[in-house]
Parts: structure tokens; C-alpha cells; sequence
């Protein structure tokens, strides 16, 4: 039920809504609850409104945070292999 | 698909893992509550639990709203159905959540009487509803609306809406339930508090809730209760970091509210939806939770100004508690205390088919979730 999922905007419409896509496949949701959503942006989609927008920064962020945990991890791991 | 494959990477998963198996301390436990059922659903599917040291143990929290619906909510919206006419509108999971007298929105719907295959609607989005109303305005037509902050702006949306429309045929039946109050009614019970038999060192956070409230709401449970809390995206990266970031913050005796799904998430959140939904909702002083019984203060209710959508006050109808069945364990497993595979009727009775308690009908329940992915596994384990 609180499943959500990021979709792009593919076309702004009147009425507050836009047309997205997600995978291939289009969609007409309502942008009523986001603010200054425009096209090419990335929204967190839950029955039929956006949530929120989706920061492409943040995301970048994260994960080169993931690459740099699991190198640190790594690399520990190779100067030590009977370790632990 | 961008911003869900890159954060679902095997690759990066294993790394993660490394790290978080570099920070575990061999002389201890870590006991962390995962809130939501989308991250329950994302360690049965993604087998995380199986990456994890066995010094990491999660225990599975009661955020799912169909499993916290309680089988009088779902008697209701068959009252209304069977006894004053309406074409009630739900979402698609309630439709299979047991109700009194071996019934369900989709039996009541299949099933002969009064209620015809029509009357009875599953819909993807709330504004369906509104649509439905709009096209047989000789009906009345009511919205089943359940679910956390995430579900309760659209709902608040679509009262709005038919208020402006000057819809006389469109109401609302309204169960939606709020998260802080439910993660207190966790830490207070006497199984936390008392360190008994589940002691918790830490939350991972709702995710989608979050985008609405922001990270602030979950401050209390930092400060007063001095667990560290860590507001997680749903992808199985998302949730190794969070644990990861809970393990440290654990190991260094901090506990703050960290926030790892910054790429939609905020402290304050998404105030216009907060702005709505403190315009057509105000508290309920009472509500009643599926295996946490009635909580203070942590459901919504339509204001008076709004009075003539609010399905309670049109139809004059009143919830009426109803025992669980007696063999099912969705009670202790909403709270923590007990597995899936503790529960006796868990997959031989009781299967996503034919579902016993609600926490076997939503694919975010916990024993849906075992059944599907890891009961085996689980099993072995408990065992
Ligand atoms: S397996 Fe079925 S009966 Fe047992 S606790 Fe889960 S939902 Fe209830």
C-alpha cells in the first residue's frame, strides 16, 4: 500500500496533471501535491499523485557512497585475507 | 528503470555487506525494527537477511495499513454495501482482508444479496472514486480509504474536490492512520520497555511516509526513547546502508535521526501535503489497531467542515470491535514479539489464497512476505 515508484515527466497537461512514464509504459497522474514539477524531472508516483520530486543529486550521492563503502570494505579485506 | 535498477546492484550489495560485516561487533546483538512492510517486503525478497552477520536480527514493525486495519473497519464498508446501498470503492489490497462471518470485500462482492458485482470497486487511485461517483450520480458511492501519510493527501485531495464540485453522492470512509503514534506504541510496550523478549536497538524509518512528514516526526523517538532512527529508501541498497548506519550509530552510543533517502526525502517533507491534510483531517482521539489495540490519538478523522463527506456521519454508522481468529498471531507479529513461522496455521491453513489474518493478505504483510520468499529459509532458522 505505501508502495511508491520514481517516474519521469514526459508531458505537463492541464488540471494539475501530467502524463509519466515508468518502464516504457505512459501514465496520466496528478501533480497537486509537488510544487514547480517539470518535464524531464523524476517524481515518487503512489496511487495516481507525486509524492514528491526526486532529487537526481541525492541519488548520485548515494551512490557513489555505496561504491566507496564497499571499496573501503574491499580493500581492507584484501590487505588482510585471514583476517576477521 | 532509472533510480530503481542502480539501487537493487548485486555488486554494490555485496560490498555493502563487506561493510557492514567489517563493522559488527562479535561480542554483541543487534536487534533493529524495520517499520514499514515495503521493507519487510524487500528483506524477504532480496534474501537480505541472508547477507547480514548473524550478530544483525530484524524484527519486522506493524507498519503495513492493511494489516493494522481491524476486522470491524472491513465490517463497516460491508454494512454500508449490504445495508445502505452504496457502490463502495477500495483499493485493491483490502478487498481480500478477512472480514466477520468468513466474508471479504471480494466475497461480498462475488457473493449473492444485495451486493452485485458493481457495487463493489476496486480502484488504483482515489480520484477514481471521485470519477465513479461523478458517473452514477443516482448512487451513492463511498471511498474505502485506508493507509498511512502516504495514501491520506490524495484522499484529502479528492474531498476537496467533491466539496467544490458540489458532490452530494460521494463520501468517504475514513481509516487512515498515522506512523509516529504506532512507533510509540511499540517502544512503550512492556516487551521493549522491559527488554523482554524484544529489545530494540533501532528503527529503519518509513520510507514513502517520510516524503510527506520529513524526518522531524521521528526526533521523539531519539531524544525521549534514545533509539537511533534511520529513514530508508525501499531498494535493498537503500535498506544494507540504513543498517549499516544504524549499526554505527549503535556501536558509537549515538542515537540521532539520520536520513539515507535524501534523494526524496526531507526534515520538513512535503508541507503542502501536510497543509491538506490538516485542513479535511483532524485526530481522532481513539482508534483501533489491529495487534496494538486502541491507540491515542493516531488516526484521522474528517472535520466538521467537511461533515457531509465523511461516510461515519452520512450513514450514521458506528465500528463495532470483532475478535481476530483466535489461532492467528497478527497481533504479536504486528508487534514484534512473535514470527510467521510461529503461527500455526502459517502455510498450511493460512496462504496468500485463502488468508486467515490480514497479515497474509498484503504482499508488504509479514507472513505474505515469508510465504512468498523466505519460509523455508525461515524455518530452518527458527527450528
Ligand atoms: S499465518 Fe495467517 S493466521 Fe497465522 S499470523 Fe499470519 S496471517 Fe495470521
Amino acid at each position: 500500500m505505501c508502495l511508491a515508484l520514481p517516474c519521469r515527466i514526459v508531458e505537463l497537461r492541464p488540471d494539475d496533471r501530467a502524463l509519466v512514464e515508468l518502464d516504457g509504459v505512459g501514465k496520466e497522474i496528478s501533480l497537486a501535491l509537488v510544487d514547480d514539477a517539470a518535464v524531464g524531472d523524476y517524481v515518487i508516483v503512489h496511487v495516481g499523485y507525486a509524492l514528491s520530486r526526486l532529487d537526481p543529486e541525492e541519488a548520485a550521492k548515494t551512490l557513489a557512497l555505496f561504491a566507496e563503502l564497499g571499496e573501503a570494505a574491499r580493500q581492507e579485506r584484501d590487505a588482510d585475507p585471514a583476517g576477521r | 528503470m532509472r533510480f530503481i535498477d542502480e539501487f537493487r546492484d548485486g555488486e554494490l550489495a555485496s560490498g555493502l555487506a563487506a561493510a557492514i560485516r567489517r563493522v559488527v561487533r562479535r561480542d554483541r546483538e543487534y536487534r533493529f525494527m524495520e517499520f514499514c512492510g515495503g521493507h519487510t517486503h524487500t528483506i524477504s525478497r532480496y534474501g537480505l537477511s541472508d547477507l547480514l552477520p548473524h550478530q544483525v536480527r530484524m524484527i519486522h514493525g506493524p507498519g503495513c495499513p492493511v494489516c493494522v486495519l481491524p476486522i470491524g473497519r472491513i465490517d463497516m464498508a460491508i454494512r454500508l454495501v449490504r445495508d445502505a446501498g452504496v457502490m463502495l470503492c477500495s483499493y485493491g489490497d483490502p478487498m481480500r482482508v478477512p472480514a466477520s462471518g468468513g466474508l471479504s470485500l471480494l466475497k461480498a462482492k462475488a457473493g449473492p444479496g444485495r451486493a452485485s458485482g458493481s457495487d463493489i470497486r476496486m480502484i488504483y487511485s482515489a480520484a477514481d472514486a471521485l470519477l465513479v461517483a461523478r458517473q452514477n450520480p443516482q448512487r451513492q458511492v463511498v471511498l474505502l480509504a485506508i493507509g498511512f501519510e502516504t495514501t491520506t493527501p490524495p484522499t484529502a485531495l479528492v474531498i476537496k474536490q467533491a466539496q467544490a464540485l458540489g458532490l452530494g453522492n460521494f463520501s468517504v470512509l475514513c481509516c487512515h492512520v498515522l506512523t509516529p503514534p504506532a512507533i510509540a506504541s511499540i517502544l512503550d510496550s512492556p516487551e521493549v520497555r522491559q527488554g523482554g523478549s524484544v529489545g530494540i536497538d533501532g528503527l529503519v524509518g518509513p520510507a514513502h511516509v517520510s516524503t510527506i512528514i520529513g524526518t522531524q516526526p521521528y526526533e521523539f523517538v531519539a531524544e525521549q526513547y534514545r533509539k537511533p532512527v534511520v529513514v530508508a529508501g525501499f531498494e535493498p541498497l537503500d535498506v544494507m546502508q540504513a543498517i549499516l548506519m544504524l549499526i554505527e550509530q549503535v556501536n558509537a552510543g549515538r542515537a540521532l535521526v539520520e536520513n539515507q533517502f535524501s534523494r526524496a526525502v526531507t526534515r520538513e517533507g512535503n508541507r503542502k501535503a501536510q497543509n491538506l491534510m490538516a485542513e479535511v483531517f483532524e485526530l481522532r482521539r481513539s482508534f483501533a489497531w489491529r495487534g496494538l489495540g486502541d491507540l491515542p490519538f493516531s488516526a484521522l478523522r474528517i472535520r466538521r467542515e467537511f461533515a457531509e463527506f465523511d461516510a461515519e456521519r452520512r450513514f450514521a454508522i458506528r465500528y463495532e470491535a470483532v475478535a481476530d481468529h483466535p489461532a492467528c498471531e497478527c497481533g504479536a507479529i504486528l508487534r514484534g514479539v512473535k514470527r510467521p513461522s510461529q503461527c500455526r496455521l502459517f502455510a498450511s491453513v493460512c496462504t496468500p489464497e485463502n488468508p486467515v489474518g490480514s497479515c497474509m493478505v498484503s504482499s508488504e504483510g509479514a507472513c505474505a512476505a515469508h510465504y512468498s520468499f523466505g519460509r523455508f529459509a525461515d524455518l530452518e532458522r527458527v527450528s
